[in-house]
C-alpha cells in the first residue's frame, strides 16, 4: 500500500515507540499535521513557541530516558527551535527534531519561510539530514533515532520538504538497526587501560571520584554507587551529575566547581588520583586548567566521546567506552584482585574532608532578618516537604545554583536544568515535558522573575493540556546572578539588572487559568508549598518575594583556582585554620547592596 | 607544526561543509584543502593542510572522527608520505624574460601550457614548499596570476588509507 510522506513519517514515529510529539504547525508541515489528525494515536502537544517544543521534548527525554521528539515548520519555526536544539546538544540529550522545509523545487530560491535549516543547525546537532527523496524517508528516521540515542547522545534534525511529505511511496520501516559504516561508537572499554586504571586508583593516597551527566545519560548510577561503596572513596558531582549518586550518602561531598561546596572543591584540588566519569572538566568545574593542575595529580578519564578526553586537561589514563560497562568492569577487577586502598592514607584523607565539611559552607543566617524570605530557605522547605523526591527543573541564574546546593537529589533524572548552554527560559517547558513523562511525580519548576518571562507563554499550554506542575519563582527583582557578578567584579555597578516593571505574576497565572499565590513572609513559605502539593490537578504559580541581597557562595571567580573560593560571610569571620590558609578572598568587595 | 590530514568520508552533499564548519567553529586553521571522489564513488577523500601543536592536532582528529560522515582520519605526518600540489602561474613574458622563464620552468620541472606574445602560463607540481620557491624565483613583478589546488598527500610504501 502506498502512503504519503507525511503518513510514512507518522508511522515511523509510531514504530519508534514515540508517545508524545511537541510541536507547532505551519505551512511546510501542514501535510504532517493532517496525517497526525487522521492517525490520532500519537499525542501531540501544541506549545506556544517552537523553542518550548524542543525544550519540552528535551525534558521528556531527560525524565524518561527515551528519545524526545519535536515537530516545527520551516523558516521561523526552525530558527525558533535552534535555542532548544543547542541546549540539548550542550547537555548531550537525545532528540529527533523534525523541521518542515519548502518544496524541493523552491529550495534555494529564497522562497516564503525558507531557511537553510541544515546549515543553521549544523554546529549544534549531533547530525542532521535533508530528505529529498521520499524513498529515503523511513530509513532516515530510523538512522536519526539510532544516531540520537547511541554513543554520546545528542539532537538530530531531519529537514523534510513539503513535496516529500506529499509524495507517495511504499512504507517499510527497518526492523533492525541500520548499518552506518562511518558511525560505530565504542562501548566497551579497553581491558588493558581498565587494568592500569584500577591499579593506579588503588595506589592513591587521596583518591576522588568526579562524576558528571554522562553517568545519568548512560544509566550507570548503580554501577557508580557500587564502585564508590566498594572502594570507600569520596566523590563529587557536576551540576549535570547531581542525582547519579545519592546526595544524602556520606561519601558524597556535594557539587564541585564555580558554586561547588568548600569540601568538594578542596578535595578536587588536593586529590592525588582523580577518576573522572562521564564528566568533561568544563570551565565551570575546574576553572583554569593550569591552576587546577598546580597540585600534581593523576587523572583517569572514562568517557564515551574520545574528544571529551584530554580536551581541557592532560589525562594519564584515557578509557573510551560506555561508563556503565567500564565501571562494571572496574568493580569486577577490583574485587577479583582484592584491591584495597591504604587504610591509613584513606583515613587521613577522610579526616581532612570531614574537617572541611564541618565548616558548613552552605549555612546561612535565617534567623536575624525578620520575615524576609531567604531563597535558600524556600529550597530547604521544599526538600523537606517533598522528601527530596520531587522532579525539579530549574531555569538559569542564582535560583539554579541555590537549587543545586540546597535540594538534595537522591536519584538520577530527578534534576533537569540547562547545564551546558545555560539557557534562560527552559524551566517551565522542562517541567511540562517532565510531568508528561512522569505524571505520578510532583514536578516543581524553580525559576526567577527574569527566566520565567523568557517562556512564560507556556502557561497557556499547561492550561490546555491540564499539566499540573508547580512553579516556584524566587523573585528578588534582579537578574540575580548578573547582579552578583556586578557586585563582586564591577564595583557594584548594576547595569541593566534591576527590574522595576515586573508583572503581577499572581494575576498573570490567574489570567492563564491557574492558581497564583504571592508569598512575602517567611512564615507563609511552608503553607504555600503544602497548598501546591495538595493541588494535584491545577498548576500552582508561587511568587516568592525573596531577599534581594543573597549571593551564591562559595564562588570561584574568573581565573581563580578551586581553592581560591570567595567564601560565605560566616566562613570569612572564623579564624583561618591550616586547612584554609590558601583560600584567598581578597577579591571580595564587601560594600552593601541597596 | 604543519600537518597533513587525510580524510575518507561519505560522498554526500553537505559532508564537506561539516568538516569546514568544524574548523571555523573551533578556531582551527585550514591552510589548504583538496577534495574529490575516490575510485569508490561513495567515498570522498579530503586532504587538509593545517597547523597546530600536538594537543590541537589531537582535538582536530578526534572532532573529525566524531562527524557521522567521516569514515577515517589519518595524520600523514605520523610516517613518510608524498605530497603534491598543482599550480598554474601566468607571467608577463616579454624580451629576455621569455627565455629566462623557460629555463626556470625547466629547472622546476614545469611546463608551459599556454602562450601569448606577452605571457606564459606555466604548470608546476610538487610540494607546497617547492611551489612557494618557484614563485619567489619568478619574482613578484612578473607574476600576473596564480592558482593552486592545495596539497594532496598519500602515505609512502605499502601504507594505505582505505575502508
Amino acid at each position: 500500500m502506498q502512503l504519503s510522506g507525511a503518513q510514512i513519517l507518522v508511522q515511523s514515529l509510531k514504530a519508534e515507540g514515540v508517545e508524545y510529539v511537541f510541536g507547532y504547525p505551519g505551512g511546510a508541515v501542514l501535510e504532517i499535521y493532517d496525517a497526525l489528525f487522521q492517525f490520532n494515536k500519537l499525542k501531540h502537544i501544541l506549545v506556544r513557541h517552537e523553542q518550548a517544543a524542543v525544550h519540552a521534548a528535551d525534558a521528556y527525554s531527560r525524565t524518561s530516558g527515551k528519545v524526545g521528539v519535536a515537530l516545527v515548520t520551516s523558516g521561523p519555526g526552525a530558527t525558533n527551535a535552534v535555542t532548544g536544539i543547542a541546549t540539548a546538544y550542550s547537555d548531550s540529550i537525545p532528540l529527533v527534531v523534525i523541521t518542515g522545509q519548502v518544496a524541493t523545487p523552491a529550495i534555494g530560491t529564497d522562497a516564503f519561510q525558507e531557511v537553510d535549516t541544515v546549515g543553521i543547525t549544523r554546529p549544534c546537532v549531533k547530525h542532521n539530514f535533508l530528505v529529498t527523496d521520499i524513498n529515503d524517508l523511513a530509513v532516515t528516521i530510523k538512522k536519526a533515532f539510532q544516531i540520537a540515542a547511541t554513543g554520546r547522545p545528542g539532537p538530530v534534525v531531519v529537514d523534510i520538504p513539503k513535496d516529500v511529505t506529499q509524495a507517495m511511496a511504499k512504507f517499510s520501516y527497518p526492523q533492525e538497526d541500520v548499518f552506518i559504516r562511518s558511525y560505530q561508537p565504542v562501548t566497551q572499554g579497553h581491558a588493558g587501560q581498565i587494568k592500569k586504571a584500577v591499579q593506579m586508583f588503588a595506589s592513591a593516597k587521596r583518591p576522588l571520584v568526579y562524576f558528571g551527566g554522562g553517568v545519568v545519560l548512560g544509566n550507570a548510577h548503580q554501577e557508580l554507587i557500587d564502585f564508590i561503596h566498594l572502594t570507600g572513596v569520596p566523590c563529587t558531582g557536576t551540576l549535570m551529575g547531581l542525582g547519579a549518586f545519592p546526595s544524602s550518602d556520606r561519601q558524597f561531598l556535594g557539587m564541585l566547581g564555580m558554586h561547588g561546596t568548600y569540601e568538594a572543591n578542596l578535595a578536587m584540588q588536593d586529590a592525588d588520583v582523580v577518576l573522572a566519569i562521564g564528566a568533561r572538566f568544563d570551565d565551570r568545574v575546574v576553572s583554569v586548567p593550569s591552576k587546577f593542575l598546580e597540585k600534581p595529580k593523576k587523572i583517569i578519564h572514562i568517557d564515551i566521546d574520545p574528544s571529551s578526553i584530554a580536551k581541557r586537561v592532560k589525562v594519564d589514563i584515557p578509557i573510551v567506552g560506555d561508563v556503565k560497562n567500564v565501571l562494571a568492569d572496574m568493580a569486577a577487577l577490583w574485587k577479583k584482585q582484592e584491591l584495597l586502598l591504604s587504610p591509613t592514607s584513606l583515613e587521613k584523607w577522610w579526616q581532612s574532608l570531614e574537617s572541611w565539611r564541618k565548616r558548613d559552607c552552605l549555612w546561612f543566617d535565617n534567623d536575624n532578618d525578620g520575615d524576609i524570605i531567604k531563597p535558600q530557605y524556600v529550597l530547604q522547605k521544599l526538600a523537606e516537604i517533598t522528601r527530596n523526591s520531587a522532579i525539579i527543573t530549574s531555569d538559569v541564574g542564582q535560583h539554579q545554583m541555590f537549587t543545586a546546593q540546597y535540594y538534595p537529589f537522591e536519584r538520577p533524572r530527578q534534576w533537569l536544568n540547562s547545564g551546558g548552554l545555560g539557557t534562560m527560559g527552559v524551566g517551565l517547558p522542562y517541567a511540562m515535558g517532565a510531568k508528561l513523562a512522569a505524571p505520578d511525580q510532583d514536578v516543581f519548576c524553580i525559576t526567577g522573575e527574569g527566566s520565567i518571562q523568557m517562556n512564560i507563554q507556556e502557561l497557556s499550554t499547561c492550561f490546555q493540556y491540564k499539566i499540573p506542575i508547580n512553579v516556584v519563582t524566587l523573585n528578588n527583582g534582579y537578574l540575580g546572578m548578573v547582579r552578583q557578578w556586578q557586585e563582586l567584579y564591577y564595583s557594584n555597578r548594576e547595569s541593566e539588572t534591576y527590574f522595576d516593571s515586573l508583572p503581577d505574576f499572581v494575576k498573570l497565572a490567574e489570567a492563564y487559568g491557574h492558581i497564583g499565590i504571592r508569598i512575602d513572609k517567611k512564615g507563609d513559605v511552608e503553607g504555600a508549598l503544602l497548598e501546591a502539593i495538595k493541588q494535584k490537578d491545577r498548576l500552582v504559580f508561587m511568587d516568592f518575594i525573596t531577599d534581594k541581597k543573597q549571593n551564591v557562595f562559595p564562588m570561584v571567580g574568573n581565573g581563580k583556582g578551586l581553592d581560591e573560593m570567595v567564601l560565605p560571610p560566616h566562613m570569612r569571620e572564623t579564624p583561618k585554620d591550616s586547612d584554609v590558609n590558601d583560600v584567598k578572598d581578597r577579591d571580595y568587595d564587601t560594600r552593601s547592596v541597596p | 607544526m604543519r600537518h597533513i590530514l587525510s580524510i575518507l568520508m561519505e560522498n554526500e552533499s553537505g559532508a564537506m561543509s561539516r568538516v569546514v564548519g568544524l574548523f571555523s567553529a573551533r578556531d582551527y586553521n585550514i591552510d589548504s584543502l583538496a577534495v574529490a571522489a575516490t575510485e569508490d564513488k561513495t567515498l570522498s577523500r579530503m586532504t587538509i593542510v593545517t597547523h597546530g601543536d600536538d594537543t590541537v592536532l589531537e582535538q582536530i582528529t578526534k572532532q573529525l572522527n566524531k562527524l557521522v560522515e567521516v569514515v577515517k582520519v589519518v595524520d600523514l605526518n605520523e610516517s613518510r608520505f608524498v605530497e603534491r600540489e598543482l599550480m598554474l602561474v601566468k607571467v608577463r613574458a616579454v624580451g629576455k624574460d621569455r627565455d629566462e622563464f623557460l629555463r626556470l620552468a625547466e629547472i622546476y620541472r614545469g611546463r608551459v601550457v599556454d602562450v601569448t606574445d606577452k605571457t606564459y602560463t606555466i604548470e608546476v607540481t610538487g610540494s607546497s614548499d617547492k611551489l612557494d620557491s618557484f614563485l619567489e624565483t619568478l619574482g613578484k613583478t612578473s607574476i600576473l596570476e596564480t592558482v593552486r589546488t592545495g596539497a594532496a598527500g598519500i602515505g609512502r610504501g605499502e601504507r594505505i588509507l582505505k575502508i
